[in-house]
This record gives C-alpha cells, structure tokens and sequence, in this order.
C-alpha cells in the first residue's frame, strides 16, 4: 500500500492542490491527474524532448521529474505562454514557419525554444559557441544544436530552426 | 514501478543516516538517471532521500585559487560560469558536449559523477547482467559490444563510464569532497571511480550512504587555461561518446612542457593516460610524437570482438581524437 503526499503545483498560472503517489511524475500529474493534455508524453525515458516544460523559468523534461519533488513549482506548458490572448512570439513563428506536421513534439518544442532563447539571452553557451567565453550569437547551428533534445518524427526540423530564428531575432 | 516513500531532510548529515540506516534507499538529484532506472526497473529502491535541499548549488573561490563546485550545482550552470569557461575550458566544454539542454538544467554535478553505464543489457533486466547482479554473467561479451571498454576491463564486465563531466575532472585532478557516516573526507577524482575487477556492482569506491558534497577544481596552470574537450559520437549532439578525450597542453618552444589527457568511453572509469602523458612531456610537439605517445598508451587496449559489433575500431579513433586534439591545443588545426 503506498502512501500519497500532499502537495500544490502552479501551472499556466493556476493553483492546483492535489494528493500524489510518490511515484507520479510531473508529465504524469499534468496528464493524468490534472487533464493538461498540452504537455506530450513520448519516450518517457528522456530521450526525446516532447514533454518539455518551463519549471520555475527553466526548461526540463517532464517525464524525469517527480511531482512531489517539485511542491510549491511553477510550470508553464506551451498553453501557458499566450498573454491576454496573445499568441506567444515562438508559437507565432511557428506558425508563420509552418514548423510542424503532426504537431505532436510541438508543444515541447515550443517551451523548449522559449528556454533555449532565454538560456542564449543570459550568455550560456553550447557545445557549437566557438569562444567559450565570448558572447553567444543565435545562428541556424547554435539553434540547431540547442533544440538537438527535441526529436520530431516528422522531421520538420528545417522550418522549426527557421521558427527559432525568427523568434530569437524579434 | 516498486512503491517507494519520499523524504527531503533539512540537514545532510540526515540524509546520509538515513542511507546509511536503509540498504533499499536511494539518494535523488536531478533524477535525469534516477528516474530512467526506476522506470526500467534496474533499481527498485523503497526510500528516495532528494538532497537537492542539501546540497549546495553555488560555485565559490578557493584560497589556493581553485573553484569548489557544490555537488547541487546543474551541469546547465556549472558550464555557463565565466570563471570556469575561462579558467577551465575542458570543463565548460565537456559538459556542453553532453546530454541536452533541458537535462543539462536538470541534472546535478554529484548525480552527473555517479550516473550509471549505458550498456543496453545492464538496462534491460530481462537479460542477464554482472553490474546488476553479481550471480548474473555478462551479457556485453559476445553480444552488443560496440559502446563497451577497450582498457581496464575484466572477465565480469566490460562497460564505459558514460559522463562527459568525470573525463575532464579527472583530466584537471579535482577532488571529490564526501560526507559519510563516519564525516567527511576527500577523494582524488582518479581514485573516485572503479575498474570492474571481480565486483562490477560498485562504480565508485563511495560506500553506501556516502554524499558527495562538492567537487573542488585546483588552480589552473597554464596547460589547464589551455584545454579543450573533444567528443566523437554517431551523430553530431544528444549522443553518448563512442570515444572522448579532455585533453591540456603547455607547450614552450616547441616543446611539451605539461600535458594531462584522460579519454571517455574507453574504460570503466574516465582512462587518465599517464603513459602518453609521460611519453610527451620534454619532447617536442608534433604529431608524430603525439602518435607514438598514444600507441604506447593504447598497447594495453584489448579490443572486444562480436558478432554483434566490436569495438576494435575505436583504438585508430583515440589515437586520431587525441592526435588532433594535441595539435590543435599547440597551435596547429585540430
Ligand atoms: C537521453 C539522455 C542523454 C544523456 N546524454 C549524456 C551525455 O551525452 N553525456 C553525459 O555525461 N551524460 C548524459 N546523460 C546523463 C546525465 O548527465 C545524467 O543522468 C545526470 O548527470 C545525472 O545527474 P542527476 O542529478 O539527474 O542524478 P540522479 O538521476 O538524481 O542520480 C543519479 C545517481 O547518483 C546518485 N546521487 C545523486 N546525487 C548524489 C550525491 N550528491 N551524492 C551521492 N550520490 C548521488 C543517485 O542516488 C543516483 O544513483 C544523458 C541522460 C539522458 C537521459
Ligand atoms: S558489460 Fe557490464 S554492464 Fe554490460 S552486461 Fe556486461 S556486466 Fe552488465
Ligand atoms: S517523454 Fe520526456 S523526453 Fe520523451
Ligand atoms: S511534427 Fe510530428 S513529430 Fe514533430
């Protein structure tokens, strides 16, 4: 018999209490116990990006994370980044790029996009940055290697590089 | 998934009691290893103790001039500090070279140091496994063998250590700082991690309980200001290494005045070089001591054949990733 353990978690900007099998993960909770279907489930070992959520402004992956580690946290989903009916700036680019097909890795690689932009802004760099310690210029390589924990089955990478690009540049 | 409960102690002498007390706990960090494993039912612990409160996320100075590296710190943080892009390239570099963004922000530079091998056979337990099991065989030998150890292996297991981190580390000669049971006390990077020997279980030489509490980087020398990380994969990101090399380089006059190499993806444990580096050091810089070096390094390599897939080729691949690291580091194109 396992016990649940009370926690709350905020997400898309709403205050949601609820009792947790210590062994729920965060896509799960979100999914299973919450119904925000936004947030996808697809290797559920790490490997793929499509659970890919903003968790206190940073993105990590969904599907590795224990709900009841992350008590009081902010999760933003991809539903969650429109403002006052707003589309976001990444969605928007994403749409303007036709940066999809079946949609299903979207949601997560629109938060991931938004953490990669926001990682970019804040001089982190990545593998490709050819002087570490120089300041970081987002071109199609940079974004290239920055969403590489983004697989999409449909292969629109092309145009979903182009939709970062588009969005880093605003 | 076994049930397990959760607990997150204020205090890491706590922590490390309750391991210490509960063979069936388990420390969780950024869970990015964790997780994956209790999914796949490599572990089945009935106690997860989270010391991400525990655990310290800053970086702060030494008075010898070094850096200490809370073992809470995300690996995401540890390679954008200015102070180790600049003083320790490898480091910043090796990191980068791992995983993706999003674990990179998950994961902990303690959880990155004891993350298990990524042998396909120790993760699937429906085949048998030393590493999972001591009464088990190894499955690698003979089967799947392409990822696996070309130095250091034994009869019982021939796995890789698979972080990007440890192989600079140890490249750089930090120390591992851990709380026990019986308090605290300092690991050499180098002795931290395990060849497999008759007992694959253990990776590490940490017992049971044993937190690591921080990872210090010992002032740079010029060589270490002048290293580099280099990665060979199956494709171009988001992979494992088939073989990598934190390599460190001084050169004066054309000659080598100091030189640390440590390779991935070849051992066990991240391989610290020590015969090429002493080949090296006063002689002069070019590839053709570079190779000589590495082929006397690599005359221990035991290369494993299968049917399935060997790993001879990965010693022409060390000697080309160190060669070519080498020469970049001293000036010329890598
Ligand atoms: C798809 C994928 C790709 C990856 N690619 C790479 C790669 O290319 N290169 C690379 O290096 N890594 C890679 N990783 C591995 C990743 O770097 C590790 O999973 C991560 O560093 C582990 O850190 P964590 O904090 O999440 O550890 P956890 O998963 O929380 O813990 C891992 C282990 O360490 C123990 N532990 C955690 N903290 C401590 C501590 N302070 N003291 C003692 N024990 C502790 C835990 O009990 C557990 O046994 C990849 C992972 C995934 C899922
Ligand atoms: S190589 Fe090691 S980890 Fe892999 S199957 Fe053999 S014993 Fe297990
Ligand atoms: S579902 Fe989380 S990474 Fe694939
Ligand atoms: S659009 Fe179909 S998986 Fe990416």
């Amino acid at each position: 018999m396992t016990t649940t353990i009370p926690m709350s978690i905020t997400v898309d900007g709403e205050r949601h209490d609820l009792d947790v099998d210590p062994r729920t993960t965060l896509l799960d909770a979100l999914r299973e116990r919450l119904g925000i279907t936004t947030t996808k489930k697809g290797c559920d070992h790490g490997q793929c990006g499509a659970c890919t959520v903003l968790l206190d402004g940073r993105r990590v992956l969904s599907c590795l994370t224990l709900a009841v580690a992350k008590d009081g946290a902010h999760v933003v989903t991809a539903d969650g980044l429109a403002t006052d009916g707003e589309l976001h700036p990444v969605t928007e680019a994403f749409l303007a790029n036709d940066a999809y097909q079946c949609g299903y890795c979207t949601p997560g690689q629109i938060c991931s996009a938004v953490g990669a932009i926001d990682e970019a802004r804040r001089g982190m760099p990545s593998a490709v940055t050819a002087d570490l310690a120089a300041d970081v210029t987002l071109d199609r390589s940079e974004i290239a290697e920055r969403m590489s924990g983004n697989l999409c089955r449909c292969a629109a990478y092309v145009n979903i590089v182009s939709a970062v690009e588009e969005a880093a540049h605003r | 998934m076994r049930p397990f409960t959760y607990a997150r102690p204020d205090a890491a002498a706590d922590a490390v009691a309750t391991l210490a007390a509960d063979p069936d706990a388990r420390f969780l960090a950024g869970g990015t290893n964790l997780l994956d494993h209790l999914k796949l039912g490599v572990v089945e612990p009935t106690q997860l103790v989270d010391v991400t409160g525990i655990t310290s996320t800053e970086i702060t100075e030494l008075d010898d001039g070094g850096l200490r590296i809370g073992a809470g710190v995300p690996n995401s943080d540890l390679a954008a500090d200015p102070r180790v892009r600049e003083r320790y390239p490898a480091v910043a570099a090796a990191i980068l070279a791992g995983a993706s963004g999003q674990l990179r922000n998950m994961a902990s530079t303690g959880g990155n140091l004891l993350q298990r091998t990524r042998c396909a056979y120790f993760a699937d337990p429906t085949t048998p496994c030393t590493k999972r099991d001591l009464s088990q065989g190894c499955s690698a030998r003979g089967g799947w063998a392409r990822y696996h150890a070309i130095l250091g292996a034994s009869e019982h297991c021939i796995a890789t250590h698979p972080s990007d981190l440890a192989v600079a580390l140890v490249a750089l000669d930090a120390q591992v700082q851990v709380l026990g049971a019986d308090g605290a006390r300092t690991i050499p990077i180098a002795a931290f991690h395990r060849l497999p020997g008759d007992d694959p279980t253990r990776d590490t030489v940490l017992a049971h309980g044993d937190l690591v509490t921080a990872v210090d980087l010992p002032a740079p020398t010029p060589a270490v200001a002048n290293s580099t990380y280099r990665k060979v994969r199956d494709r171009a990101s988001y992979a494992f290494a088939l073989v990598s090399a934190a390599v460190a380089l001084e050169v004066r006059e054309g000659t080598v005045v100091d030189v640390r190499i440590a390779l991935g993806g070849v051992a066990h444990k991240p391989w610290r070089a020590t015969t090429a580096e002493a080949a090296l050091r006063g002689r002069p810089a070019t590839d053709d001591e570079f190779r000589a070096a590495i082929a006397a390094e690599l005359e221990a390599a035991e290369p494993v054949e299968s049917p399935l897939g060997g790993n001879a080729y990965k010693i022409p691949l060390v000697t080309g990733t160190v060669v070519s690291t080498l020469r970049g580091l001293a000036g010329g194109v890598a």
